[in-house]
């Protein structure tokens, strides 16, 4: 790792001007990603501002919403009553999330934040084309069972690791940040970006912007809610395919939905579609196998991932038969 | 139960020889015949770099078993290396130095971490337990005695993190049916698969209240 300035934030504004004043400074919270990316040379600072200090890890209700601290640890959100209650997809996608070492290090902040498991990304003696721009994915035409179908560009395939980012779209939940030009709201889906022809930009944040907490809205449908996680071992694995749904049934109409999907694109992925064709619907195998096919629509597979278009289709199928009770 | 005594060269161990060979690895002579291990140059720089004191390096306390020990670091420098390389604590494992295996698992106010992934400078006024903290004096923790009663190690690497996070287990509560510990100590790799006997271990350990 090469070495480079420590600072202790105090306060969200000097922890902004920290990292703002300096092109290639970063935070540091619980660490668990950031280090071994700059280990590996995957990712290089000369500072490294530590904002474990700021008093950001609370966990409050509000009206009509749950506001989550971005230094909350996994551990404590997803063991926490309220976010099990009115939020269980948030929890079991937590719960199911590295291992409760890192849990206990890792904050709901650094989380979203986190950056592909792409080997070619990691691996610094591999062309890539987020690392360093224009120099090629060997991924396309390579080792590509781990990575996306959807989302997907000529200049980028790779997945994005976050069981949390998937089930957090799926309840509408606000990120809160605090930046040089000031403090922002920004609704879940327009805060990570598809790679396009930019796959360096993973997000929406401004260099120096300091993510301080989530806004979780208070619904039915969040309240009735189900993360779902397919990997290649029983657990502390990535996901292969996962599914977070959240449904508001009234009978067995459904009145509200929300899909999103995690192993097969290359943001957190809401399929407005696929809820499309649920909503005022009947919930049955019928429908819900319509949705599943909506959901993967134009999605584009490669040499070695062409079954996690079936595969998730499963896993919806699954969970909206156990969510909706339908037989 | 450790033996701070010693004093470095008292004794050659395995250690002092792979540090040894490690750093004359570093100094370009062809040293590959000594290092036993892939990840011993590797391993031999990082404690290069963990004692290094140079201009950038910072004082720091590290509050380590209940004593006050004061170092001087790198920024860079993780929490296992000031550990094993400053403090000399090498009951703390540094199996895969990237957060995968659980070997370098301690407890930080007494929740489990895993101190590969980790700085040492965001670690001060922590209260910091390692392995060599859990025995009083010649009494062995329960854990570490149920793990020697049930077998629950072959080569050892990984013991001392499994420890550490089981001991972390049975303080969370997660120790309810064996596919629970197994679940909570997932975090925790043994390479020899010596599985079904840390899981009796951490089940038999959790029945015993330390006095």
């Amino acid at each position: 790792m090469k070495n480079f300035e420590y600072a202790r934030a105090n306060n969200p504004a000097d922890a902004v001007r920290l990292v703002g004043d300096r092109p290639g400074a970063t935070f540091i919270a619980g660490g668990t990603d950031l280090l071994n990316l700059m280990k590996d040379g995957a990712q290089t600072h000369d500072r490294i501002v530590d904002v474990n200090g700021l008093a950001l890890t609370d966990i409050s209700h509000g009206n009509g919403f749950l506001r989550v601290g971005a230094l909350a640890r996994m551990a404590d959100v997803g063991a926490h009553r309220a976010v099990r209650e009115k939020f269980p997809v948030v929890s079991q996608a937590l719960l199911a999330s590295a291992s409760p070492q890192v849990r206990n290090m890792a904050s709901i902040g650094g989380n979203l934040l986190q950056r592909t498991r792409c080997g070619y990304f990691r691996d610094t003696g591999s062309a890539c084309n987020k690392r360093i721009p224009g120099s090629g994915c060997p991924a396309i035409d390579g080792e590509n069972r781990g990575h996306a179908v959807l989302g997907v560009s000529d200049h980028c395939i790779a997945a994005h690791p976050s069981d949390l980012a998937v089930s957090l779209i799926a309840v509408d939940a606000v990120v809160l940040t605090n930046g040089p030009h000031g403090e922002r709201r920004i609704p879940f889906g327009d805060f990570h970006l598809a790679p396009g022809d930019t796959p360096e930009r993973e997000n929406v944040l401004t260099h120096g912007e300091l993510i301080v907490g989530l806004e979780l809205p208070l619904t039915p449908a969040a309240a009735k809610s189900q993360y779902l996680k397919l990997r290649d071992r029983a657990t502390f694995e990535f996901a292969v395919v996962s599914v977070a749904a959240a449904l508001d049934l009234r009978g067995r109409t459904v009145n509200d939905v929300r899909l999103a999907f995690g192993g097969i694109a290359t943001k957190p992925w809401r399929s407005t579609d696929a809820e499309a064709v649920l909503r005022g619907r009947a919930l049955d195998t019928a429908t819900i196998d319509a949705a599943g096919r909506a959901a993967v629509h134009g999605a584009i597979p490669r040499a070695h991932n062409a079954f996690k278009i079936d595969l998730v289709q499963r896993a919806l199928s699954r969970v909206l038969h156990e969510l909706g009770g339908v037989r | 139960m450790p033996d701070n005594s010693e004093t470095p060269k008292q004794q050659h161990k395995r250690r002092t020889v792979l540090k040894a060979g490690g750093a004359a690895a570093i100094a370009g002579i062809a040293a590959a015949h000594s290092v036993t291990e892939a990840s011993a140059a590797t391993q031999a720089q990082d404690a290069a770099l963990a004692a290094d004191t140079e201009a950038s390096a910072v004082p720091i306390v590290l509050t380590v078993n209940g004593q006050a020990r004061q170092l001087r670091v790198e920024p860079r420098v993780t929490l296992l290396d000031a550990l094993r390389e400053r403090l000399d604590l090498t009951g703390t494992k540094k199996g895969c130095d990237r957060g995968e295996c659980g070997a370098c698992t301690v407890l930080v106010d007494g929740r489990r971490i895993k101190s590969c992934l980790t700085l040492a400078v965001m670690r001060q006024d922590c209260a910091i337990t390692t392995v060599e903290g859990l025995a009083k004096g010649d009494d062995l923790h329960p854990v570490q005695a149920a793990f020697i009663r049930h077998d629950a190690f072959q080569c050892g690497g990984c013991t001392s993190g499994q420890i550490m996070s089981a001991v972390a287990v049975i303080d969370e509560g997660h120790t309810g049916s064996t596919d629970e510990i197994r679940e909570w100590m997932s975090g925790n790799i043994c390479r020899c698969a010596a599985y079904p006997n840390i899981v009796a271990a951490v089940q038999d350990a959790a029945k015993e209240k330390r006095p």
